[in-house]
């Protein structure tokens, strides 16, 4: 078989482990009992690796807001201290099967979604999506949401999901896609459908009144509840596809503030990496370009499942978010088709006559065509200290791309000399 | 498609342009059908990848 | 590169859309950079900070910046309503690929004018979906030519170039062509302008032509050994509606020659060689081939004898050709050369001196304003005539200069007023030649731009060949005299 031929063939299986995924919702419990090699005084983040002098404003904001959460620091600047004095270790989530939005900061007191593909029985876990400490604000009020999650949202969905033994997630994605939502940064119409599906079941639970009530008001009252939902499906759909050998399908993107990461599935381990883009976008009132920080977060693990950027063509709602017309959509969806496998025949857009989502990520077509993915996605300020100042869309450096067809080149492709 | 050029010249063809707009926009004017190619160099022009990219794709 | 901003009062725009505009403009070739802000104080002090200067916009006020190749820039500034015009409802875009495209459409010819380095793949793609290929690029190596037609061969298909500038397919007309009628005769061409000029002046004779197959010019070197004008001579023949068939080249290589000689020999209808750069003209052939068919050769084929030129300083003494057509400049030099005159080129005939430096004329020269060195990154003089009025402009101030030869090119993707271009600093004491290569149906209009020459005192004649024998007079009697 030519190289092109195996290439063809290992695209086709990453492509049928994509299709194949099942992400179930089993559980949400502590990093600590689940996420593997969670640990003390170990802080995962989103994006790439990145050490504490690189990081970026928010996500170092971020981290601090973890220490203080954690107890390991009594305020702000003692927690500065001890990261700089290396005593807190920085890992990536990817690397613990984890995804987390924006700074994405996991610890071990930190409760996730747990999300199991049940067609291939491997587990990824998403930390809560919340509008502070994601962004780097470690004041009271952020860490004040954290403990909420921690001691009663928490606790409460996890009780209710284990009763139910799960929720299928699949449906429920290909459902919330034809009512509008894109799973990334439009879920109104899955986090609605989850919280129908756990109120009753909250409600019948046995929890404190107190606890119930605070705990619906947050599913039913939550914009991107099932971000972090569709963030952890995507991870679980996602895993399976790695170390396929001559595979050029893309199995993770994401951003640390710093850095624009991606992995590829034939190239298991490395990361390629550039320089975090500028988000171009709306900014909230108040706000100008050079305070937005630059591209952050794992949720553009959505985008490398096929959903995210690669939906929108069929999500009217957040068209008009970023300017399209139904031309646009086409075009969208015609670039995303062009740097993919294949489309998915699970998600479908009904305003694009129920075409599938173009889904895996083939970085052989990316460089050949000058496309990068779109991925639309929030903005944080450059610096620690505030919440979400604006979204819009953002396209991975080119480079990230490049370099890993380089790499992919000199492992796979036969040599004259050798 | 695979007509004899022969065929060709006694029926209508059907081009399709692939560079510069204005070929097709004068092959319409005159009632001719074009399809237009939006195109781009490969690998956005850059010799070292599109040659890469022979192998590969 | 340039940098140009261009502004739309009160003109408010969601600024996300303004931000797919303004990538659509930067992803259009030619355009490095684009950006499309409303004139708030932060947009303009980020467009400062860029280099566009500071701009007298308000918050209300649409501006686009770009940043690029001088005419793409233009071209974006120039139609900034089309680009901010939301798509039309479910409007499919355009695909990227043939592939893409053909898979909505069956189509049968390829049109391919991408930079050089891309055309051959692209050729060969188009060949292997089951298409004919006009290829107008240029710089395709000779290597990918002779594999192209291999391959075009082996399909039964027909690849039109490189370099290909004019086709006449079924009516159609392909590049650089004139409104010209249908009727029985049929050309086959190594050379785009002589094939332009020749369906010219068949039409005005009252003829037609049939189809007009380009080859490209290399077709005829021994290394492709005259692959698509053996096809094009092969489809002319089984073509109802042709009665005789013209090969219109340059002479061929030696194996080419012998090919074409008994492939000649073997053709069912009556074939006419016009064999430029030595005693064959354009319009010699087409008079041959009118009485061919039986049509009545006009009289403004006939050449007539040369009105004298007088009242020409001693200095005076050389005769300038700019030309747009290229075969044209050829045709010019061979017949000079027939003469025993000396022309320098910058694309010269066999026996000719080049010009050491193009930039610099010497003796008599004719210069070919549409070659490589003339042509790298600018349009092409039919299309754009500002760099061979540049030329002109320098020629018209050497006191040498004794007659000055000009040749217009009209017809689809010419530009819209080709004498309009120069005519303006054209002297009114200087002896001026012309000719003028179209139809009454052109856009331009023959008759227009033919009197708008006169008017200005130019010396017009029914052809290029014509033109090149009164330049030669002109010539012979300066030499004679010295």
């Amino acid at each position: 078989m030519s190289l092109k031929q195996r290439i063809q063939v290992a695209n086709e299986e990453a492509f049928r482990r994509m299709v194949a995924a099942d992400p179930v919702l089993v559980d949400v419990a502590p990093a600590a009992m689940v996420i593997p090699g969670m640990r003390d005084r170990l802080i995962l983040h989103s994006g790439p690796p990145v050490t504490w002098e690189r990081m970026c404003g928010a996500q170092r904001g971020a981290a601090i807001g973890m220490c203080l959460f954690e107890g390991w620091a009594r305020d702000a600047a003692e927690a500065e201290a001890m990261l700089a004095r290396g005593e807190i270790d920085l890992e990536p989530n990817h690397l613990h099967a984890t995804v987390g939005p924006m700074a994405g900061t996991i610890t071990a007191n930190m409760w996730v979604w747990v999300v199991e593909n049940k067609a291939f029985g491997n587990r990824a876990y998403c930390r809560q999506v919340e509008s502070f400490q994601q962004f780097g604000d470690h004041s009271e009020n952020a860490l004040a949401g954290l403990r909420s999650w921690r001691d009663l949202w928490g606790p409460a969905l996890g009780q209710a999901v284990r009763s139910m033994g799960g929720i299928p997630l699949k449906p429920l994605i290909a459902r919330a896609l034809q009512m509008g939502d894109e799973m990334h940064n439009r879920v109104v119409a899955s986090s609605s459908l989850f919280a129908n599906a756990v109120a009753p079941v909250l409600a019948a639970s046995g929890l404190p009144p107190a606890q119930i009530q605070s705990t619906l008001y947050y599913t039913g009252n939550h914009p991107f509840l099932f971000l972090g939902l569709s963030m952890a499906a995507a991870k679980a759909t996602m895993d399976p596809v790695r170390g396929i050998e001559a595979s050029t399908v893309v199995t993770a993107m994401a951003r640390n503030g710093t850095e624009f990461g991606i992995q590829v599935s034939g190239l298991e381990g490395e990361w390629f990496t550039a320089p975090s883009p500028h988000v171009l976008g709306l900014l909230l009132p108040g706000w100008k370009e050079e305070d937005a920080g630059l591209d952050m977060g794992d949720s553009a693990i959505t985008e490398t499942a096929g959903l995210g950027g690669f939906a929108l063509g069929g999500a009217p709602g957040i068209l008009a978010f970023t300017g399209g017309t139904s031309a646009q959509a086409l075009a969208y969806s015609r670039d995303m088709r062009a740097i993919s496998v294949g489309l998915s025949p699970h998600y479908l857009m009904p305003a694009l006559d129920f075409e599938g989502t173009a889904m895996g990520i083939d970085i052989r077509k990316v460089v050949q065509a000058n496309l990068v993915p779109v991925i639309d996605t929030a903005i944080a300020h450059r610096e620690m200290g505030h919440g979400i100042i604006g979204g819009g869309l953002v396209r991975p450096p080119l480079e990230c791309f490049t370099k890993a067809l380089t790499r992919f080149s000199e492992m796979y492709s036969v040599r004259e000399d050798a | 498609m695979n007509t004899a050029l022969v065929d060709l010249l006694q029926g209508r063809p059907v081009f399709v342009n692939i560079g510069v707009r204005a070929f097709g926009e004068s092959l319409q004017a005159a009632g001719f059908e074009v399809v237009q190619v939006d195109w781009t160099p490969p690998a956005g022009g850059d010799p070292r990848l599109a040659a890469l990219l022979e192998d590969l794709l | 590169m340039i940098k140009k901003t261009a502004t739309l009062r009160n003109r408010y725009l969601d600024s996300v859309f303004l931000m797919q505009v303004a990538r659509r403009m930067a992803a259009s070739p030619g355009i490095h950079d684009a950006s499309a802000l409303l004139g708030t104080d932060a947009n303009k002090a980020v467009l400062a900070g860029m280099g566009y200067g500071a701009l007298d916009v308000g918050p209300n006020d649409l501006v686009v910046a770009l940043e690029g190749e001088p005419l793409a820039v233009e071209a974006v500034a120039a139609d900034l309503e089309a680009w901010l015009a939301p798509g039309v409802p479910g409007a499919a875009p355009a695909p990227r690929t043939l592939e893409e495209a053909l898979r909505s459409r069956a189509a049968d010819i390829a049109v391919v004018s991408v930079p050089g380095a891309h055309a051959a793949r692209e050729a060969r793609a188009a060949l292997a979906a089951g298409l004919h290929v006009f290829l107008f690029s240029s710089n395709v190596s000779l290597e990918d030519e002779v594999s192209l037609k291999l391959d075009a061969r082996d399909r039964g298909l027909i690849v039109m170039g490189p370099d290909c500038g004019t086709a006449y397919l079924a009516g159609a007309g392909l590049g650089f062509t004139n409104a010209v009628r249908r009727g029985p005769i049929g050309l086959v061409g190594s050379t785009g302008t002589g094939m332009q000029e020749f369906a010219c002046l068949v039409h005005r004779a009252g003829s037609g032509i049939s189809h007009g197959i380009g080859t490209g010019g290399r077709d005829l070197c021994d290394a492709v050994a005259g692959a698509s004008t053996l096809a094009g001579i092969d489809a002319l023949e089984a073509d109802p509606a042709t009665q005789i068939i013209v090969v219109l080249s340059k002479p061929p290589g030696a194996a080419a020659t012998a090919k074409l000689a008994e492939r000649l020999q073997s053709c069912t209808k009556p074939v006419m060689q016009c064999l430029l750069g030595g005693k064959d003209t354009l319009d010699g052939a087409v008079a041959r081939t009118l009485r061919e068919v039986g049509v009545e050769v006009p009289t403004f084929l006939r050449p007539g004898v040369s009105p004298r030129v007088t009242g020409l300083r001693p200095e005076q003494r050389h005769v300038r050709g700019l030309f747009a057509g290229g075969t044209l400049c050829y045709q010019a030099q061979a017949i000079f050369g027939q003469a025993g005159l000396t022309v320098h080129s910058n694309a010269p005939l066999h026996g000719m001196p080049a010009l050491e430096v193009p930039e610099q004329s010497v003796g008599h020269t004719f210069l070919d304003m549409g070659a490589e060195s003339f042509v790298e990154g600018r349009p092409h003089p039919m299309i754009d005539g500002a760099q061979r009025r540049r030329r002109l402009e320098r020629e018209l101030g050497d006191p040498s200069v004794a007659v000055v030869l000009l040749d217009f090119i009209l017809g689809t993707l010419s530009s819209a007023d080709p004498v309009g271009e120069v005519l303006d600093i054209l002297p009114k004491g200087l002896c001026v030649a012309a000719s003028v290569c179209g139809t009454e149906g052109d856009a331009q209009g023959l008759e227009r731009q033919v009197r708008a020459l006169e008017g200005a005192g130019v010396r017009v004649f029914p052809t290029a060949a014509q033109a090149a024998y009164f330049c030669r007079d002109v010539a012979l009697t300066l030499r004679e005299g010295s």
